[in-house]
């Protein structure tokens, strides 16, 4: 019986309590990349090999001899995510040691832009691995300029007074097009959420290239107090801005509450979340009603992909 | 006596790859280097190498699946030419501060534009500065029994740095040779199983390599980045007695020596003798047979290793001459030859040095004869009589 | 020149850091507010615990939630999310 004992004390919320995320590590303050990060490594467990290029996470880190992160990790150049962790995955096979998980943990510039080449080739070459983005929509730890994957609008250091007059990269349906086993949507701000889908593509495993994008709020990034970190996260969701979803092998699902945001009166209007955050200060009402449109459109492709299946 | 064929010097650095029983390759086609890889891709499909063969998707891609490979536990080997290598660049700093000892082939090749396929070394002695170290061979044995070499040398826990082994485009990669191949076993013996920097596997006693390290000793840490790069050029530094004592091994083992940081022929009782690199080492000796048959007191020094630079043997070798005759196939632009200003660099504590005439030749593939080999030694000739020395280096076959 | 040559000798090839807390050092002095836990409130729902981006709520079912000050960046985040508004940002100078 004490084995029993011991597996409900080790959970909080059905979460296992062993934290893999040191305090006193280098992020901000309300850090949403963090916070994602830390329910990642809880669902992922011990036997992880992280693989982090050039992003925030690089710093969060901190300062040599210490890390904040409790598990190995190989630091790697901006571009190479994809590349770095093909070649630890070749190895441990070489090996024969199968029993250890290789995660890519990159942000979205890492992602979308200068790393999308070595993730693209990974995904083709059916890698075994899991690939994170987690997205806070700027190239942040540089100092908040934008990325491929900034939303229409937003204000950055290299949009200052315009904004971006481009909408965000479509990352997701893009590696959902190398027909990889799972692509997943999550948000820090439903860390159990997230935490099931990572541990989903863990199980996936042997079956190829896993990716997850998690939505990260930046609170020096996207302005706003850093104590909304959470809502903010939420808002995104609940306004159909941000859509929740799994293609698990091939089959398209809708997760949390994004299944019921279908209908769109069920969808808060985006200027709830939009009005929170500084980086939108400069949103006319036609630009408003630009992203409220392209937050139409995408569930209107959306309903289409469940139509077909 | 292993079993000899005839090859090319792609195969041979294939047959090398695949003797040393490397576990992981990741690799990105260019002329001239495809058939390296391709012979490594037949290899492993038909079963006859175990290793995994990561096709990326660019070279960059590829240095990056080797460090990942090579810090994961496994001995990984590469190959590239001029723009691969170019593409290359970020992550060969990045292979040899990890003190990832990967071994690569180099194919010299032209850089464009204009595209340019033939053999020049702007590529290679572009990547002087990063760590790796370099090798520059002569012939499809010579290549075969460098690569081997290379891995012991890399692997050296005293040493743990990157290595190529550079060939000339075409001359060698596409010309063959006769070649006596090492058998796995043979191979083994000499090399001793694969050990990584540090095992990023680890999972029981976690790491994180490569966080941010302060300019200077602080807080924490006893240490600044300075002091990590020092580490790099000690091993660098070991290298040079490690390479003379694996080349005497090898020797023995083997029975093959084809000199160890440098070669010697016929120097010792010279007026003037030519330094080169590449194939054309193998040819000078040619050209110092036939003008020592006419009398000449000529020889020939092949700078087989240019990292780490061989300064005391060179300093050693010139000793007696009268004038050095530095052939380069290269051109530091608004300079001169990149070997001629290391070798000058290493003469200048000497009290008493050779005159030193830097040739720029065969750049881009141009063809360099006998003849114009000679020529350059009887430039030197003269030019210790007349004791007229021109500073700049002399492009040499302009417009021929 | 060589010195401490011995400390040269001891360091390892690469840089390898060792996992551990206050990678950016005492991290709780970045802070302006201070999260402040009313016990008497707290119904030990465990939210403040699964939203802290540091890790430095410490949360057991019988005592409920702990803030470990020395790390604790203030951001506020407990605060907002707590149901039973049971945990306040206070003023720490």
């Amino acid at each position: 019986m004490v084995w029993i004992i011991e597996v409900i004390n080790m959970t909080i919320l059905g979460l296992p309590e062993e934290e893999y995320i040191m305090s006193g590590n280098a992020s901000c303050p309300g850090c949403g990349a963090a916070l994602a990060l830390r329910h990642v490594l809880k669902a992922l467990g011990k036997r992880t090999v992280l693989v982090i290029p050039a992003c925030c996470t690089s710093v969060i880190q901190g300062l040599y001899p210490r890390s904040g992160i409790g598990v190995p990790v190989l630091n790697m150049a901006f571009e190479a995510t994809g590349a770095a962790a093909s070649g630890v995955v070749a190895a441990l096979k070489a090996k024969g040691k199968d029993d250890i998980t290789v995660v890519g943990w990159a942000g979205d510039g890492g992602t979308a832009d200068i790393g999308i080449q070595a993730l693209s080739g990974a995904a083709e070459r059916k890698t075994d691995f899991i690939y994170i983005c987690y997205d806070n929509e700027a190239y942040m730890n540089t100092g908040i300029q934008r990325s491929g994957a900034t939303p229409y609008g937003a204000l950055t250091t290299t949009t200052p007074v315009l904004g971006k007059k481009e909408h965000k990269k479509d990352m997701p349906m893009i590696m959902a097009a190398h027909k990889i086993p799972y692509v997943a949507t999550a948000t820090s701000g439903y860390p159990k959420d997230l935490y099931e889908k990572v541990k989903r593509a863990k199980e996936l495993k042997g079956e190829g290239t896993k990716y997850l994008h998690i939505l990260s709020p930046c609170p020096p990034g996207w302005r706003y107090d850093s104590k909304l970190t959470v809502k903010i996260s939420k808002l995104a969701v609940e306004t159909g801005l941000w859509i929740l979803y799994e293609i698990d092998r091939g089959k398209f699902k809708l997760s949390g509450p994004s299944k019921r945001l279908l209908d769109p009166s069920k969808r808060k209007p985006v200027e709830e979340y939009l009005k929170l955050q500084g980086r939108f200060r400069g949103l006319s009402d036609e630009d408003i009603r630009e992203i409220q449109r392209w937050v139409d459109e995408n569930w209107k492709n959306i309903e289409k992909m469940m139509e077909t299946e | 006596m292993g079993k000899v064929i005839i090859t090319t010097g792609n195969y041979s650095a294939a047959y090398a790859a695949k003797a040393a029983k490397v576990d992981v390759v990741a690799a990105y086609p260019i002329t001239p280097q495809t058939s390296i890889i391709e012979k490594i891709s037949e290899f492993i499909e038909k079963g006859e190498m175990k290793a995994e063969y990561i096709r990326v998707e660019s070279e960059h891609s590829a240095m990056a699946a080797c460090i990942g490979a090579s810090v994961a536990g496994a001995r990984t080997f590469t190959a590239t030419s001029a723009h691969g290598l170019a593409l290359m660049h970020e992550m060969l700093h990045w292979a040899a501060a990890t003190r990832a000892p990967v071994v690569m082939a180099v194919v010299n090749r032209a850089m464009g534009p204009p595209w340019n396929i033939w053999s020049d070394h702007v590529d290679s002695l572009s990547q002087r500065d990063t760590g790796w170290m370099q090798f520059y061979v002569e012939s499809n044995q010579e290549i075969f029994d460098t690569i081997i070499q290379a891995y012991r040398v890399a692997e050296d826990p005293e040493v743990k740095m990157p290595a190529m082994i550079c060939s000339d485009a075409f001359i060698l990669s596409h010309t063959s040779q006769p070649l006596e191949i090492l058998s796995e076993e043979e191979v083994e013996d000499f090399l001793p199983p694969y050990e990584p920097p540090f095992d990023i596997t680890d999972v029981d006693h976690p790491v994180t390599h490569g966080n941010i390290v302060w300019p200077e000793p602080r807080g924490d840490s006893p240490v600044g980045y300075m002091e990590f790069r020092y580490l790099m050029h000690q091993g660098q530094l070991n290298a040079k007695r490690k390479i003379k004592e694996i080349v005497k091994e090898f020797e023995k083992k083997f029975g093959r020596n084809h000199g160890d940081l440098i070669e010697k022929y016929k120097v010792d009782d010279a007026d003037v003798a030519i330094v080169s690199m590449g194939a054309l080492a193998a040819q000078a000796k040619y050209v110092v047979d036939l003008m020592r048959e006419e009398g000449y007191r000529v020889g020939a020094i092949k700078l087989r290793v240019f990292r780490p630079f061989p300064d005391d043997e060179i300093r050693e070798v010139t000793k007696g001459l009268k004038a050095l005759v530095v052939a380069d196939r290269n051109i530091s632009y608004g300079y001169k030859g990149i070997s001629a200003t290391e070798i000058e660099s290493a003469l200048y504590s000497l009290e008493k040095r050779p005159l030193v005439l830097n040739f720029i030749m065969g750049i881009g593939g141009r063809d360099v004869k006998p003849e114009d080999q000679r020529k350059m030694i009887e430039a030197a000739f003269d030019i210790i009589e007349t004791g007229e020395l021109t500073k700049e280096a002399e492009w040499y076959g302009l417009l021929r | 020149m060589q010195s401490s040559s011995s400390l040269l000798e001891k360091l390892p090839l690469t840089p390898l850091s060792k996992p551990a807390k206050g990678a950016m050092g005492k991290t709780g002095s970045w802070r302006t507010l201070k999260p402040v836990i009313d016990l008497n409130k707290c119904t030990k729902c465990g939210l403040c615990w699964l939203y802290c981006p540091e890790a430095t709520v410490i949360f057991t079912k019988e005592e409920g939630p702990k803030i470990d000050y020395v790390y604790c960046k203030g951001c506020g985040i407990c605060a907002e999310e707590c149901p039973a508004k049971a945990i306040d940002m206070v003023r720490e100078f």
